[in-house]
């Protein structure tokens, strides 16, 4: 782990990105993705677990005994996510409706317990808040992206400002419904992946069986 | 009877966890290369979806709702604000006796499913399915049917994916799709697919 501060921070937000390259935290980049406004409360909301439980973790990883740690994390990321829930209902209760069962399923996040369990039990509160914090940034610029896409695509508006002047309001633009429902977030992540695949070509994942010229079968 | 049916058919293609509500994507782009591992996960998350949800609507019908603890002479408490931690209390614990039966007295079953069963515990369908339950507000028998359909909808996803899979591995993809770009597409057209379900009524 001999790596700079700012390596902590960049790293996960394209090199190692939680979501396109771990393959953690999907369900809710996926989910809360139809519009920019519940997106960015998501992202905000994860980033807050994700960093303050790290810490936790860190601080208290050497009273830890690990045949039982995991259920300590699962503990301190819950307590926090009601935090979190509670915050957002007292403040922003609409927010909260439109984001439904899934500021409830940061619990579950892979992110969460994945970071917890593979940085911040095993090293010094510093680092921890550091690494963290990449990942949650790493996890929240995927998820404002694809949020914009969609929003700008499927309605025409950001953040609930119309910027496409829509068709049946006298504008030129024909919305893209499928933008909002659940197959678009699919393409829009896996073309995503593409891009920036193409661009870190040391991402690409080798094929597991490669058509052979040779006339002559084999076995896979 | 005809309720619980539409409610069923429902939870499996209609309101399919995996590919309408995304739920449980980690596990379900992780497990889904051979069709092997898929059935094996994909029967783990049906037993334990079954058993946790109608246990989690008990708890919060009984102990954690607005009410609910009247019965001990608390009518005012509302504990709904301690739900997530309890569900995913029940769900782990639920998975921890399930791990240990199935060693006990099903080690070739417990062999199959492996490190699937521990994961169990982080899948958000599984923590999901309890949170929509609780949301609609669906009683015992409800919620029942509900955890299993979800379940074996999440399962018959996963299944379905899988085959894909298996026969993607022989064609010629790009190479930046390679992997995880493609099956995301892949899960993209078969979400598509299930939604020429919705509006279906029994």
């Amino acid at each position: 782990m001999e790596k700079t501060p700012g390596r902590l921070v960049l790293e996960p937000i394209v090199d190692n990105n939680p979501i396109t390259l771990q393959i953690l935290g999907i369900c809710s980049a996926l989910a809360v993705t139809t519009k920019l406004a519940p997106a960015i409360t998501m992202s905000i909301a994860l980033t807050a677990v994700i960093v303050s439980a790290s810490v936790l973790i860190s601080l208290i990883r050497q009273h830890m005994p690990s045949s039982i740690r995991i259920i300590i994390q699962m503990t301190i990321i819950a307590s926090l996510v009601i935090i979190v829930d509670e915050v957002l209902k007292a403040f922003a209760y609409e927010l909260s409706k439109q984001l439904s069962v899934f500021v409830g399923l940061i619990i579950t996040n892979c992110i969460v317990l994945g970071r917890a369990e593979a940085f911040a039990s095993k090293n010094p509160p510093w680092p921890t808040f550091l690494d963290a914090l990449g990942h949650g940034i790493g996890y929240s610029v995927i998820l404002i992206s694809v949020a914009a896409i969609r929003e700008l695509l499927g309605s025409g508006s950001l953040l609930g400002a119309q910027v496409l002047p829509l068709v049946k309001e006298g504008g030129w633009y024909e919305p893209n419904g499928l933008m909002l429902l659940a197959p678009g977030a699919f393409f829009i992540i896996g073309l995503m992946i593409w891009a920036i695949r193409t661009w870190k070509p040391a991402q690409v994942e080798k094929p597991e069986y490669r058509i052979n010229i040779v006339h002559r079968t084999e076995g896979s | 009877m005809e309720h619980y049916l539409s409610l069923l058919f429902k939870a499996v293609f209609v309101e399919n966890l995996a590919l309408a509500f995304f739920l449980g994507m980690c596990t379900f782009l992780a497990v889904s290369k051979r069709i092997e591992t898929a059935l094996g996960l994909g029967v783990a998350v049906i037993v334990v979806q079954t058993i946790t949800v109608p246990v989690n609507s008990l708890i919060h019908q009984y102990l954690l709702q607005e009410g609910a603890l009247a019965w001990a002479g608390l009518p005012e408490l509302d504990l709904s604000f301690l739900g997530l931690i309890t569900y995913i209390g029940v769900i782990a614990a639920m998975v921890q006796i399930l791990e240990m039966s199935l060693d006990r007295y099903f080690p070739a079953l417990y062999q199959a499913l492996g490190i699937f069963l521990p994961l169990i515990t982080v899948n958000c369908a599984i923590l999901g399915g309890s949170l929509f339950m609780v949301e609609r507000g669906y009683n015992l028998p409800e919620s029942t049917v509900y955890g299993f359909g979800s379940g074996l909808g999440w399962a018959l996803a996963l299944v379905l994916l899988a085959g894909i899979r298996e026969k993607l591995k022989y064609s010629d993809v790009p190479d930046g799709l390679q992997g995880l770009g493609i099956t995301f597409i892949t899960t993209g057209l078969m979400a598509m697919a299930f939604m020429s379900f919705s509006g279906i009524q029994l």
